[in-house]
């Protein structure tokens, strides 16, 4: 069927002015696949039903709106632990800067490198999870990414990694339009944190393409840029085999347009995934626009979601949250949560969410709540009655509103780290 | 200490009174018990006297040491050393028990011109004062009173008042959810910091918790007055003879 005509041009004006990267026979492929997609769907317009909330003009036009360099003198946020930092500055892999990348139980490689080859084990993976990624709901932006990124890693987790891998995103020009995407394969029983960091260009298309072999274990927790003005449109794709672990975590604050999709499928019995995130706003300082849209399918039995997403939104900022959760029949004993909150600080901020149960199993415990907001006045007395100023006394309450996000990350350093720069972004911004 | 007189208050929302003309003077380093039946007024007396949101004063007003309190924030109100036990101690999840009380600590030194606490001697006056309320380093470290038993809640609000050491200490039915053991132990706790310096309101139902912390002089309030003052035999007679008999003699 051909495209409405106002999103082909679109579609057929960004394609122009993108190029595509060199590559071996292997990734060659898997991109003239992902382009036909693209070309097939179209790039995302303001009329699709996925996009109701969330504006993807800036996301898709073919070139990338204005964003300055931000960038605050201040350590990387995981600088206190121990890991190998693999660093990518404008949309590139630094060698130079990015330490030795050979790390006990995993094998690291650039895009690049695995790219050139004719054949890799990343073709199983690349674009494949991303295809799989859109049914029954369109993801173009990732097809796009698919076919035009020429930057990432590919990275195979063999045994228990001896450290966790930090990819770090640098913005050092502005107006700088970036494209990464990630392979992770973890086998049988291995286990990876992965962290990363920084706002990584003006505006961003990121894919990551994670699948977790029975029994293995991927830890995810990312911070997204203080840069006021830059763009990302991400995606997370997670296949999890029998008795896996994943958990993700993300912080954003700042941001004129984010949109993370997460799009999870348990295949394997007894799997487990969690995926959080904290996003703070204030529209006093730059528009603030966060769209979180999860997709998980349990596909098979007694396996174990969660969804826990805390948003804090003032001055005008824009909350939007679409969280579905997708029972197959077979997928029996599935239990499945999904909360999305906001705690709006004034009239004139604003939460939008669409949280979807579809359910085909009949012996399944799946929730869902979402509410909004203000802070709590009982807390907050109480903080006020034992001396601290409200100003401070409201930065704890949101903390502790924010709290069950940030519960989800395990690792107790790295949970310290991502509290310490949400409590400087409060701290900024204290009244 | 701590002076009130003629005290009209009235929820702000509904406009519905509540206090009807309280008059209570209690001096440095006594302690006064309230009891009333529910609904007497008692609580909201608390709330206003600490400055939560919600209540209006219509008429009348309370002092501590002079200082009009009634103009004052409720963390300004805490600075002067004026100090609420909570009937229902508040969770607040993702703020360490321990990181809140140093933060408390240091924001009313600060308010007042005081030097902050060091982490070390925070630390070591802490773990002091936890050891003898048997509050073991896992409570101090959990968020504040997340997942506590009603008796630890109300442990930790007196550690709270050991640390914070308040002049003027109000007691919202600190006995409410305790049983014998937690309440003997939190009265221990109180008794420990009676001093010719601080004062004590207990506000309470029941006799049972003025047999540990023993009042100078019991006030019983009533449709939102003081309709009767006495000493400790007061409180005995209520445990006899019920309000019923007190509110009779009353009207």
């Amino acid at each position: 069927m051909a495209l409405p005509q106002q999103k082909g041009d679109a579609t057929a004006e960004r394609l122009s002015a993108l190029s595509r990267p060199e590559g071996g026979a292997w990734v060659s492929q898997a991109r003239d696949e992902a382009l036909a997609r693209v070309q097939a769907m179209g790039l995302p317009h303001r009329r699709d039903e996925y996009w109701k909330y969330t504006r993807p003009e800036t996301l898709v036009d073919a070139a990338a709106p204005h964003a300055g360099v931000y960038e605050p003198y201040e350590a990387q946020v995981f600088d206190d632990i121990d890991r190998v930092k693999i660093f990518f500055v404008d949309g590139a892999f630094d060698a130079e800067m990015s330490d030795d990348l050979s790390l006990a139980g995993v094998e690291i490689e650039t895009l690049e490198t695995a790219g050139a080859a004719d054949i890799h084990w990343a073709r199983d993976l690349y674009g494949v999870l991303e295809a799989r990624g859109q049914s029954p709901v369109e993801r173009p932006l990732a097809a796009l990414n698919s076919a035009f990124a020429g930057q990432g890693v590919v990275i195979r987790v063999t045994g228990k990694a001896a450290k966790p891998i930090n990819l770090a995103y640098l913005q050092r020009e502005a107006d700088t339009d970036v494209m990464f995407h990630h392979v992770i394969k973890i086998e049988e029983g291995a286990d990876v944190t992965l962290l990363e960091n920084g706002p990584a260009g003006a505006r961003l298309n990121k894919v990551m393409e994670v699948e977790v072999a029975d029994g293995g274990a991927f830890h995810h927790v990312r911070t997204q840029g203080r840069a006021h003005e830059r763009r990302a449109a991400t995606h997370l794709f997670a296949r999890l085999g029998k008795e896996s672990i994943f958990k993700s975590f993300t912080l954003t604050v700042n941001g004129a347009l984010t949109r993370n999709e997460a799009v999870i499928e348990l295949t394997g019995d007894d799997a487990v995934a969690h995926i959080a995130g904290a996003a703070l706003g204030d529209g006093a300082t730059g528009a603030f626009h966060h769209d979180d849209t999860v997709f998980i399918t349990h596909d098979a039995e007694n396996c174990e979601s969660r969804q826990v997403f805390k948003k804090v939104l003032r001055n005008g900022a824009v909350g939007v949250f679409q969280g579905k959760i997708l029972v197959t029949q077979t997928a029996q004993k599935t239990d499945g949560y999904q909360i999305s909150q906001s705690l709006l600080l004034d009239d004139d901020s604003q939460f939008l969410a669409k949280p979807e149960l579809e359910i085909y199993a009949d012996d399944v415990a799946c929730s869902h709540g979402s509410t909004s907001g203000a802070i709590d006045e009982e807390g907050l007395f109480y903080l006020r009655s034992r001396g601290v100023p409200k100003p401070e006394a409201t930065d704890l309450m949101v903390i502790a509103f924010v709290a069950e996000a940030l519960e989800e990350i395990e690792d107790e350093a790295i949970a310290a780290d991502v509290l310490a720069r949400l409590e400087g972004w409060l701290e900024r911004r204290r009244g | 200490m701590l002076e009130i007189k003629n005290l009209h208050v009235e929820l702000e929302e509904e406009g519905k009174q509540i206090l009807k003309g309280v008059d209570l003077k209690l001096e440095a380093g006594k302690v006064h018990a309230i009891m009333g039946p529910n609904g007497s007024g008692k609580s909201t007396l608390s709330y206003v006297l600490s400055g939560r949101d919600g209540y209006a004063v219509t008429e009348g007003s309370a002092t501590m040491e002079g200082a009009d309190l009634l103009e004052m924030e409720p963390e300004e109100r805490a600075a002067a050393g004026l100090f609420l036990a909570f009937q229902y101690p508040v969770e607040i999840p993702g703020v360490g028990n321990m990181t809140f009380l140093r933060t408390a600590v240091n924001a009313q030194r600060k308010q007042r011109g005081e030097e902050e606490l060091s982490a070390g001697d925070f630390l070591k006056l802490i773990r002091a004062k936890a050891k003898t309320l048997k509050i073991d380093a896992d409570m101090l470290k959990r968020p504040v009173n997340v997942g506590f038993s009603g008796g630890e809640k109300k442990r930790n609000e007196i550690l709270q008042m050991a640390m914070l050491e308040p002049k003027m200490c109000i007691l919202d039915e600190t006995d409410s959810g305790l049983d014998v053991d937690a309440m003997k132990l939190v009265s221990e706790g109180v008794n420990a910091l009676r001093d010719a310096g601080r004062s004590f309101l207990v506000i309470t139902h029941y006799q049972r918790l003025l047999d540990h912390i023993k009042p100078d002089v019991v006030h019983i309030m009533a449709d939102g007055r003081i309709i009767k003052t006495g000493g400790p035999e007061l409180a005995l007679e209520v445990e006899t003879q019920g309000y019923a008999h007190l509110l009779g003699e009353e009207a």
